[in-house]
């Protein structure tokens, strides 16, 4: 199947790599060269009220390779969630990105890390491109301690501050103005930088998307409005949702582009477009034609909206990781072997990732209590006596082994406890809001005394 | 990102006196002071209102001075003790102008806070709090928002995300709850749902509560649908002394703060020091110490208070009221020592009595202090209903000092 155009230069050097590959010991890894390859899309962009971007898009075999070794990643994660979901170590709900690992892996090669990314609660593959770790997203997904948010956000809320992943949003919709909010601080500083608002189809038709993209052109913010059209939102299908599904079209004199959304050097080319094009003139809306495996969330089958064959038929002509694989092996940048050994590197490092996700503890109970409030300033209101209060937390550490839910009963207990030992003193309920972190270390020896 | 100018307090005498100072609650007209200095000053021409018989100073307002008996709660004749010679230091000003100042100072101070609101740039704000901060800062730091409460409070929390320190003004704070999502999700959990990564150095702030017949939409009181919002903070300035401190306090302030100002207390005025200073958010104000009866409130009922405190007085009663300031968390070291010495509580608030600020207080006070009180709390609210347009109905919804001096003898009984 003849994907794509060679460049003269890029057969020449691919039959030189050929000898080498070959040569080379099966335990090299494939990390390929950077040697300029041209590749075409597999479709033209359609744009609205700008210039499409070129077809043709750079890139290299080493792009090549890392695209395919990061999307395996982020499929075997994806299903590899989906059985610890099954196996209840993952609850409540679980969002899966699989057959949209394009968009992740694509617009990531277009930008830096100081480029801000937002995105809703199907935020995995996101977190892992913006440079999260695998423990970290499994730990959190189990609720463990070394999660990324401490086990305190669960699937829908990864974030990476030192990489500018802002997120990880449940309230669908909401996430688009925060991430104007973001182009607004980067417009305010001066960075230089942009800031990519991601969001579905479904929450295409919300009200705050327009309120903010009104706003960003008012002021001329770089914000990249992101439209991730996986043609379903939750369990209802575009064209009953949208009168006009032309997601890209929808910002009026707001420029748009329509991308393959599984073409992940589609989306890179696009993405370094939109960059360059908002931070010269402001916003820019980009349409990525994707598609989700799953259903919505693990609780939805997939197959009561859309049938098993339009899913496999996706799977078979427009799987990212299927295009990204014939584009190597036409190229000759490495051999089928090289590419099943890089998948069976990527299982062995999820399966490590979640092992050692399973030893890591659940959070303490106190934890319950830190990261309500930021430290204030430096005046805390401790409840009706501060004595009582530092004793009640001194006495919680050693109740440690509570579980959470069970805590507040222990609380109460505990609050009888303390009137009956510690004389006078008057048992207290926590009040919500007065616990403050680390603000009671000093306060022990008080409580001691 | 050092701040380049440093805000001196000697500006501040560049005070607009464009408006003429008038009290809401005076049925007496005044005259507009033309001279602004602080070493003249006219007697018995205009009305003071006060917190106390002077000025706080230190930021720990326990107020342990000396008794003095606030004979002026609200708008009566000016006061006829020697404490307001002239040569009283401070300035006065009224409380939209203490905020202003609060912001000004603090903008100054710090090039990442910001203004975002509907009409605070070029306008100079509907309550004219923001007034000539865009002509000084510019129009990326003040800035004039369309009407849109969901996305701009959003915008506020995305920047606030990043470092900066938006302030966003609700021209009326009941148009915040377009933006209750916003503030409740994304400001008041984000912090908790990163793990501590991101802190939202938000504040959002704007008048709300019962003004003149300004119809039920618009009077709204919104401090108790945010009270349960973990992770934010609330406070009610009552004062152009406490305005300008929890003004700066909030902006300083690393937690989301929202401020909530009342529509009818824009034109207090007072005379508040020179230096930089700010509030405690998390403290409650003396006003008035007693003996009999706890009274605690905040926000325009403090004056209501206040008025029927006189009365009070004179029927023999010695109330203390508390200004508890921080609606979330409630200071109730301060008021749980006030109980412990009075073991009578009374909350006057403006809140409505479903649900409201006074709800959440007695169950704090019922839980933590039951042995301390010789009765059971009681506790006066606005009724259970939209604000009426029609005059007499709408002072009938809020509570009014005849009944606060009703409920206080009810209670020493």
């Amino acid at each position: 199947m003849a994907l794509s155009h060679l460049a003269a230069s890029a057969s020449r050097s691919s039959s030189l790599l050929k000898p080498l590959s070959s040569a080379l010991s099966l335990r090299r890894s494939i990390s390929g060269d950077n040697s300029p390859l041209t590749v075409e899309t597999s479709v033209p962009f359609t744009s609205h009220q700008c210039e499409a971007p070129s077809r043709s898009v750079e890139t290299n075999p080493k792009e090549l390779l890392t695209f395919f070794r990061d999307m395996a990643l982020m499929r075997r994660m994806e299903i590899a969630a989906d059985s610890l979901y099954k196996a209840k170590l993952i609850r409540g709900f679980c969002h899966l990105y699989d057959g949209q690992e394009a968009v992740a892996v694509g617009m990531e090669a277009a930008i830096t890390k100081k480029d801000c990314i937002i995105t809703a609660y199907r935020d995995h593959c996101t977190f892992v491109s913006r440079g999260g770790t695998l423990l970290e997203v499994f730990a959190e997904l189990m609720g463990r301690q070394a999660g990324c948010s401490k086990g305190k956000g669960g699937s829908m809320h990864f974030y990476k501050k030192d990489s500018n992943f802002y997120g990880g949003h449940g309230i669908v919709g909401a996430q688009v103005p925060l991430g104007c909010g973001l182009a607004f601080a980067q417009k305010y500083s001066k960075d230089e930088t942009v800031t990519f608002a991601l969001y579905g189809d479904g929450a295409a038709n919300q009200g705050q998307l327009f309120e903010a993209l009104n706003i960003s052109a008012l002021w001329d913010l770089p914000a990249i409005l992101v439209c991730e059209n996986n043609h379903y939102g939750m369990g209802t299908a575009e064209w009953r949702a949208a009168k006009s599904p032309a997601y890209y079209k929808r910002g009026d004199y707001v420029p748009g582009l329509k991308v393959d959304g599984m073409d992940a050097l589609a989306v890179k080319q696009a993405c370094k477009f939109a960059k360059e094009h908002a931070l010269k003139n402001g916003p820019i809306i980009l349409e990525m034609d994707t598609y989700r495996y799953h259903g919505h969330s693990m609780s939805d089958p997939g197959s009561t909206y859309r049938t098993r064959d339009e899913i496999s038929g996706v799977r078979q002509e427009r799987d990212p990781i299927e295009r990204i694989r014939k584009l190597i092996l036409s190229h000759d940048l490495a051999t089928e072997k090289e590419l099943k050994d890089v998948e069976k590197e990527v299982r062995k490092e999820v399966d490590d990732a979640i092992a050692q996700a399973k030893e890591s503890p659940m959070p303490e109970p106190s934890e319950l209590f830190t990261n309500v409030y930021a430290k204030g300033l430096g005046v805390e209101s401790f409840g009706a006596d501060r004595k009582e209060v530092a004793f009640l937390r001194e006495a919680m550490h050693d109740y440690s082994f509570l579980q959470m839910e069970k805590s507040f009963y222990a609380l109460s207990f505990i609050a009888q406890r303390s009137h009956s030992s510690v004389g006078t003193a008057h048992p207290v309920l926590i009040y919500p809001g007065l616990y403050w972190e680390d603000s009671f270390s000093t306060k022990k020896e008080e409580a001691c005394a | 990102m050092a701040a380049t100018f440093h805000g001196v307090g000697a500006t501040v005498a560049a005070l607009s006196s464009s408006s003429s100072p008038s009290n809401s609650f005076g049925s007496k007209k005044l005259l507009s002071s033309p001279s602004r200095s602080f070493s003249v000053r006219k007697r018995a021409s205009f009305t003071v209102v006060r917190s106390d018989g002077s000025v706080n100073f230190d930021l720990n307002s326990k107020g342990r001075r000396a008794q003095q008996l606030i004979a002026n709660a609200v708008a009566t004749k000016a006061d006829s003790s020697p404490a307001s010679s002239s040569s009283k230091p401070g300035h006065e000003l009224l409380l939209f102008e203490a905020l202003r100042e609060g912001l000004e100072e603090e903008m100054e101070r710090d090039p990442c806070v910001c203004v975002m609101g509907e009409d605070v740039g070029h306008y100079g704000g509907s309550y004219k709090v923001t007034k000539g901060l865009a002509t000084k800062f510019g129009d990326l730091r003040v800035l004039d928002t369309p009407i849109a409460e969901n996305s701009f409070t959003g915008m506020g929390i995305g920047a606030a995300m990043t470092g900066l320190r938006p302030v966003v003004e609700g021209m009326n704070m009941g148009f915040l709850l377009l933006a209750f999502n916003q503030i409740s999700n994304n400001c008041g959990m984000l912090h908790y749902t990163s793990g501590g990564q991101f802190t939202i150095p938000i504040v959002i702030r704007g008048p709300g509560g019962v003004g003149r017949q300004l119809g039920a939409e618009h009077s709204q009181r919104l401090e108790s649908y945010f009270q349960s919002i973990p992770g934010i903070q609330m406070v009610a300035c009552s004062t152009p002394y406490n305005a300008k401190g929890l003004m700066k306090a909030a902006i300083r302030s690393e937690n989301p703060v929202i401020l909530f100002e009342h529509v009818l207390l824009y034109n207090l005025k007072e005379r508040i020091p020179d230096e930089d200073y700010i509030c405690n958010l998390e403290e409650a104000e003396m006003v008035r110490p007693g003996e009999h009866v706890t009274i605690l409130t905040y926000s325009r009922m403090r004056y209501h208070v206040m008025q029927a405190a006189k009365t009070l007085v004179n029927k023999g009663y010695d109330p203390e009221v508390i200004d508890i300031r921080s609606l979330k968390p409630f200071d109730l070291y301060t008021i749980g020592n006030s109980v412990k010495k009075t073991h009578r509580v009374l909350i006057v608030e403006e809140c409505m009595r479903t649900g409201g600020i006074g709800a959440s207080l007695t169950a704090a006070i019922t839980e933590n202090f039951n042995d301390y009180l010789d009765a059971p709390v009681m506790c006066l609210s606005s009724q259970d209903v939209p604000t009426p347009y029609a005059g007499t109905l709408e002072e009938w919804t809020v509570v009014q000092p005849a009944q606060i001096v009703t409920a206080v003898e009810q209670l020493c009984q």
